[in-house]
C-alpha cells in the first residue's frame, strides 16, 4: 500500500486531504492507497475569523469546528501529535505512542507559531488578535478603550495574513468613529521596513488612506522591548514611542519539528517553490504557513498549494510524473473600514492592483468567509 | 568606503525577496557587539537602497556595497 501521510489539520492539511481523497477516491476504495492526517488539535481553526472578534463581530466559537465534521470519510484521522520525522527512513514518531509511521510521502501543513516570548515586555504589555485567547483579550480591551493612544506595532517579519495589521488600523479607526471616540484616540501604525507594508502597492495604499484618516505612520520602526509599567516601546533604532493601549503582531517561528528533522530553518521548510517539494529531503513537501516560499503567509497560498500538492502526490502514487506546479497565486480581500473592503491577487514577482474599496467587496469577503467551511471540505 | 575582505559575520539572503534581506539583517544586528564588520549577501536590487537607509537610521556604518554576478554583497559595521 501506497501510505501518504499529512501533517497539521488547518486550511492546507485539511483541503489537501480532501482533495486527495477525491482525487485517489478508486485506489482509496480498493486499499491501494492510504491519505492519513495527523493533527495535535481535534479541532480545526478558520484563524481570519479572529481579525473581526474585538470588534464584537465575531465570536471564537465562529472560529471553530471538529475536523472530523470536516473531513472526507475516506481519510484516516488521527489525532495525536507528530514529535519527530525521519526522512532517512520515511518515518514518523509521536508523543503518546512508542511505534511509528511510515510513509511512502509526507506533507508538512503544520504552520506557524506566534513566538512574543521572544521580544521582552511584549507579552506582558501587548495585545493581539492571532489567537482565540489575545482576540478575547483585546475585545474587552476595547471596549472600554475611550481616550488615549492606540498603537498597532507589526513586530515580527514575516507574519499570517499580511493584510490584516492594516485592517485592524482601518477597522478600528472607523469603529471609534461610529462610537464618537475617535477625537479622543490618537492611532499611530508602525511597520519595520521603510513603508507602510512589504508589497509596495499596499504600502501606497495605506499611506494614503492613513493621511486621509489622520492616523499617524512610523516607518524603519523594529521592536526591541516593550515595557509594560512605563507603557512605553523601545526600538532597535533607538526611538521610543508611549502607548496605552498596544495591539502587536508577534514574530512568528515555525515549527520545531521542521528544524529537528534538518528541514529548514527558524522552522520552517526550505523548498522548491514550484514543486514544493523539500530541498533537503526526498519524499517530503510542505504547504501553508510552514513553507518558506516568497509569497504571503495567507490561507489562500496554503489552498491553492494544497491542490498543486494534492495532483503531485495522486500522480506518485499512480507511478506517474508530476507535473503540477505552484506560481506563487495569493488572493486577499482586505477590510478598509468597518462596511468597505478592496481585494488583490498576485503571483510571484507581480505586483497586486488594489482596487477602490467598495461595500460589495467588504460584503464578499464576508460572504467568502462563511463559505470558507465548503473550502476546508475540498469543495471550493 | 573601505574595501572589506574579512567580515565577522556573513549573512546569505540570497533568494530572499525584500524585505526578506533587510529583516535578516535587522534580526542578527541586534545580537552582535559594536564593531562586528557584516557581510548582507542578497539578490534583491532594492536592498541596495534599503538597507544603506536603515543604517543610517540606526546608526550603522556602511562600509562598502560590491556587485558580483549575480547578488550584491554589502559590508557595514555595527556602532
Amino acid at each position: 500500500m501506497h501510505r501518504i501521510a499529512i501533517v497539521g489539520g488547518g486550511t492546507g492539511g485539511t483541503v489537501l486531504a480532501n482533495r486527495l481523497a477525491s482525487e485517489l477516491r478508486r485506489e482509496l476504495e480498493a486499499g491501494e492507497v492510504e491519505v492519513r492526517l495527523i493533527t495535535a488539535d481535534p479541532n480545526h481553526v478558520y484563524k481570519p475569523t479572529f481579525l473581526y472578534v474585538p470588534f464584537g463581530e465575531k465570536t471564537v466559537d465562529d472560529a471553530t469546528r471538529p475536523i472530523e465534521e470536516l473531513v472526507d470519510r475516506r481519510v484516516t484521522l488521527t489525532v495525536d501529535e507528530v514529535t519527530g520525522v525521519d526522512t532517512e527512513r520515511n518515518r514518523l514518531s509521536f508523543a503518546d505512542r512508542t511505534t511509528s509511521l511510515h510513509y511512502d510521502q509526507l506533507v508538512l501543513a503544520t504552520g506557524a507559531t506566534l513566538a512574543p516570548e521572544t521580544v521582552p515586555g511584549l507579552a506582558e504589555g501587548g495585545h493581539h488578535f492571532y489567537g482565540p485567547d489575545g482576540a478575547e483579550r483585546l475585545r474587552d480591551e476595547l471596549a472600554d478603550f475611550t481616550e488615549g493612544h492606540l498603537v498597532l506595532s507589526v513586530v515580527g517579519v514575516p507574519h499570517m495574513c499580511p493584510a490584516a495589521p492594516v485592517e485592524f488600523t482601518l477597522m478600528v479607526d472607523d469603529w471609534l468613529r461610529e462610537r464618537g471616540r475617535r477625537e479622543a484616540v490618537d492611532i499611530t501604525y508602525t511597520y519595520p521596513i521603510n513603508r507602510a507594508h512589504g508589497l509596495e502597492s499596499i504600502a501606497d495604499w495605506a499611506t494614503d488612506l492613513f493621511a486621509e484618516r489622520d492616523i499617524n505612520l512610523e516607518t524603519f520602526f523594529n521592536v526591541d522591548e516593550v515595557d509594560p509599567d512605563a507603557e512605553l516601546i523601545e526600538t532597535v533604532e533607538g526611538d521610543e514611542l508611549g502607548y496605552d493601549l498596544l495591539v502587536a503582531i508577534p514574530p512568528h517561528r515555525g515549527s520545531d519539528l521542521v528544524t529537528d528533522a534538518g528541514l529548514g530553518e527558524d522552522g520552517w521548510v526550505d523548498v522548491d517553490r514550484h514543486t514544493l517539494e523539500a530541498t533537503a529531503a526526498d519524499d517530503v513537501y510542505a504547504i501553508g504557513d510552514v513553507a518558506d516560499v516568497p509569497t504571503s503567509k495567507a490561507g489562500s497560498v496554503a489552498h491553492y498549494e494544497a491542490g498543486v500538492v494534492a495532483d503531485r502526490l495522486a500522480s506518485r502514487a499512480r507511478g506517474e510524473t508530476p507535473t503540477a506546479t505552484y506560481d506563487g497565486k495569493t488572493v486577499c480581500f482586505l477590510e478598509a473600514g468597518m462596511d468597505e473592503a478592496t481585494f488583490i491577487e498576485f503571483a510571484y514577482g507581480e505586483e497586486p492592483y488594489v482596487r477602490e474599496p467598495s461595500k460589495p467587496l467588504h460584503w464578499a469577503k464576508l460572504g467568502y468567509n462563511e463559505s470558507y467551511w465548503l473550502t476546508a471540505r475540498g469543495l471550493l | 568606503m573601505t574595501a572589506v575582505t574579512e567580515p565577522d559575520v556573513t549573512i546569505d539572503s540570497r533568494g530572499a525577496t525584500c524585505p526578506g534581506p533587510l529583516m535578516d539583517l535587522i534580526g542578527k544586528v541586534k545580537s552582535l557587539d559594536p564593531g562586528t564588520v557584516v557581510e548582507l549577501q542578497t539578490s534583491e536590487r532594492n536592498s541596495t537602497t534599503d538597507v544603506p537607509e536603515w543604517l543610517e537610521k540606526a546608526g550603522h556604518d556602511l562600509l562598502e556595497i560590491e556587485e558580483r554576478d549575480d547578488h550584491w554583497n554589502i559590508y557595514l559595521e555595527v556602532d
